[in-house]
């Protein structure tokens, strides 16, 4: 039998605050549907949101790629945008470059992506200063 | 494994006409329109009653029961929803309405009020010793209770375990009633005034309760009628206008009526099914963590806004705020007691809260991930307008029908035309060749 593998893409635009968390919300409902189980539903819901608002804070448009096998959920989250300088910086729980602005609005708290990497069983960041973000994180279905 | 759902409403399919309210309606697409008339979806219902506030043919009809039904027991106690006292004007005090109540023939009342109390203190209590995941989830509104163990799976450990005002109104004065009377408790029935079906289904399915404390609830629009007359009749001097109910009990009404016995920054309180699905979603993405409490209310305003009430909302909120100026301030329960009481006896559930998540596409991911491309490429073809002709209440959802076997493309009258154009094409296109092959022979 061909290998199945389900696949979705969600664009996401920079600075648009008010469709904020709706790719987030699309790709949960799906793996729902999909009969994921409930508690690698929620590691995603909860990396994939976290990444969603990285490009909505950050970036100037970004897409995200969600793959799922009866194996694994795979996200691609890939952005246009500034870049991280220092990764391994970024990394760093409580470390952020939010302005004060997106604290206002309850993030900033520095702990986006360490929760995304919590959440995941691989995680791949890589960047481009001025070009762009690429980050790739695999949650596997079965322990 | 078929799972085995009570619910608290019924179509009667002989008044409904299949105008498609309920299917615009309702909230968690669990209705469709079959063959005319609507059915609901089972696993997809959670009670919430928007089908019986649209229905313009009175076609649904809640499971609550009638006063006729309560002769069953020996005895019988009223537990009113603080929402009762808002169906009255605001000068007919608790204690009218608990007198006229035992005039409709119930032995005796239970207020609420310092059940409300308890569950305020335990919830306290519960939240002090507490180490799980933030936010918590209130569960004293079973429609909230069915739509995180439906749609929201993973936060069903995120519900609040403090039993619900209700049902510690209904152990206690159980309790005390055996006493008084030396019947057993099994021949009291103790019968909640209720604003909506919804605590109908709690009483029969007693999620997170071995059993409910609860036997039976008549909904406040069935009883009104007779109520007011009984209300009308009340004569003799009440000497306990109050009733027992505070202002702190009845504010559990609506929505942020509830007095904060927690710091203002750390809670939310929500109200409205679309609303509290936005919230739900934020939860479940991890965002709401900061806050320690939600309280959560099925009904626009909260209870006041219950789908079996006869008052607006709005006015019953009025009414309600108007209330707990003349009533005592509470609590009407003494602290130590409660805390001595949790310990002791507890107010917490006794059994696990369980999931009930909708049925996936399939049970097996690789046939489920087949069923979705599927679903997908079908509704790429729909017109997406969301019409409901087919008789589901989306083009996606109805896309997800076919796949499921529920329906079929046929259904779908924009498919059904191109069909059809397609079919006058062919047929034009024949005439056309036939008129030039005869033209060909002359």
């Amino acid at each position: 039998m061909a290998a199945q593998l389900f696949e979705s893409v969600y664009d996401v635009t920079g600075r648009d605050f008010t469709n904020a968390g709706r790719a987030s919300t699309a790709i949960k409902d799906t793996l729902k549907r999909l009969g994921v189980p409930p508690a690698v539903v929620r590691r995603v819901a909860i990396a994939s949101y976290e990444a969603e608002m990285n490009v909505v804070m950050y970036a100037t448009r970004g897409r995200i790629l969600l793959q799922v096998s009866p194996q694994d959920v795979t996200l691609e989250v890939a952005d246009e945008g500034p870049g991280i300088e220092n990764i391994e910086l970024a990394m760093q729980e409580g470390y952020s470059t939010a302005t004060q602005e997106m604290r206002e609005m309850g993030f900033g708290a520095g702990m986006g992506l360490p929760n995304i990497r919590r959440n995941a069983d691989e995680f791949d960041l890589t960047s481009e200063v001025r070009r762009g973000t690429r980050l790739f994180i695999r949650v596997k279905q079965a322990a | 494994m078929a799972a085995q759902y009570h619910h608290s409403l019924r179509i009667d399919a002989d008044r409904c006409d299949g105008c498609m309210s309920c299917l615009r309606a309702c909230p968690t697409a669990a209705v469709r329109v079959r063959k005319g008339r609507a059915i609901t979806l089972e696993d997809r219902c959670i009670d919430c009653g928007e089908c019986i506030r649209v229905c313009p043919r009175i076609a649904v009809l809640p499971l609550t029961d009638q006063l006729a039904d309560l002769s069953k027991f020996d005895c019988t106690i009223a537990v009113p929803s603080p929402t009762l006292y808002a169906q009255f004007d605001a000068e007919t005090l608790p204690g009218v309405i608990t007198a006229a109540l035992k005039k409709c023939g119930f032995s005796d009342v239970e207020c609420v009020s310092s059940a409300c109390d308890v569950a305020k203190i335990a919830t306290e209590m519960f939240l002090n010793d507490y180490r799980g995941e933030y936010p918590l989830i209130s569960s004293f509104c079973p429609t909230v209770v069915r739509l995180v163990q439906v749609k929201y799976p993973e936060l069903v450990g995120q519900l609040m375990p403090v039993l619900a005002p209700r049902e510690i109104a209904a152990r206690d004065a159980k309790a005390r009633k055996s006493v008084e009377t030396g019947l057993p408790p099994e021949r009291i029935g103790a019968v909640y005034i209720a604003p909506c079906p919804s605590k109908m289904v709690a009483i029969l399915e007693h999620p997170g309760m071995r059993r409910s404390y609860l036997d039976t609830a008549v909904s406040i629009s069935d009883l009104f009628q007779t109520l007011a007359a009984a209300v009308a009749h009340v004569s003799e001097p009440v000497d306990n206008l109050d009733a027992g109910e505070t202002a702190s009990g009845v504010g559990w009404a609506f929505l942020g009526g509830l007095p904060s016995f927690l710091p203002a920054e750390n809670t939310l309180a929500v109200a409205g099914l679309p609303n509290l699905i936005r919230i739900l979603d934020d939860v479940e993405k991890g965002r709401l963590r900061k806050y320690a409490y939600i309280e959560c209310h099925a009904c626009a305003e909260g209870c006041v806004g219950g789908p079996l009430t006869v008052e607006d909302p709005y006015v019953a909120r009025a009414k309600t705020i108007k209330l707990m100026q003349k009533l005592p301030a509470g609590p009407a329960v003494d602290r130590r007691v409660i805390e001595r009481r949790y310990r002791d006896e507890g107010f917490l559930m006794d059994e696990p809260l369980a999931s009930r998540p909708l049925q996936p596409l399939d049970e097996d991911i690789s046939r489920a991930i087949t069923k979705m491309k599927e679903r997908d490429r079908i509704f790429a073809g729909l017109p997406r307008i969301d019409c409901g002709a087919c008789g589901a209440p989306t083009c996606r959802a109805f896309a997800e029908d076919i796949v499921l076997g529920g329906a079929e493309e046929g259904n779908c009258v924009f498919f059904y035309q191109r069909e059809l154009d397609n079919r006058i094409e062919d047929l034009a296109r024949l005439v056309q060749v036939h008129k030039s092959n005869e033209g060909g022979v002359q």
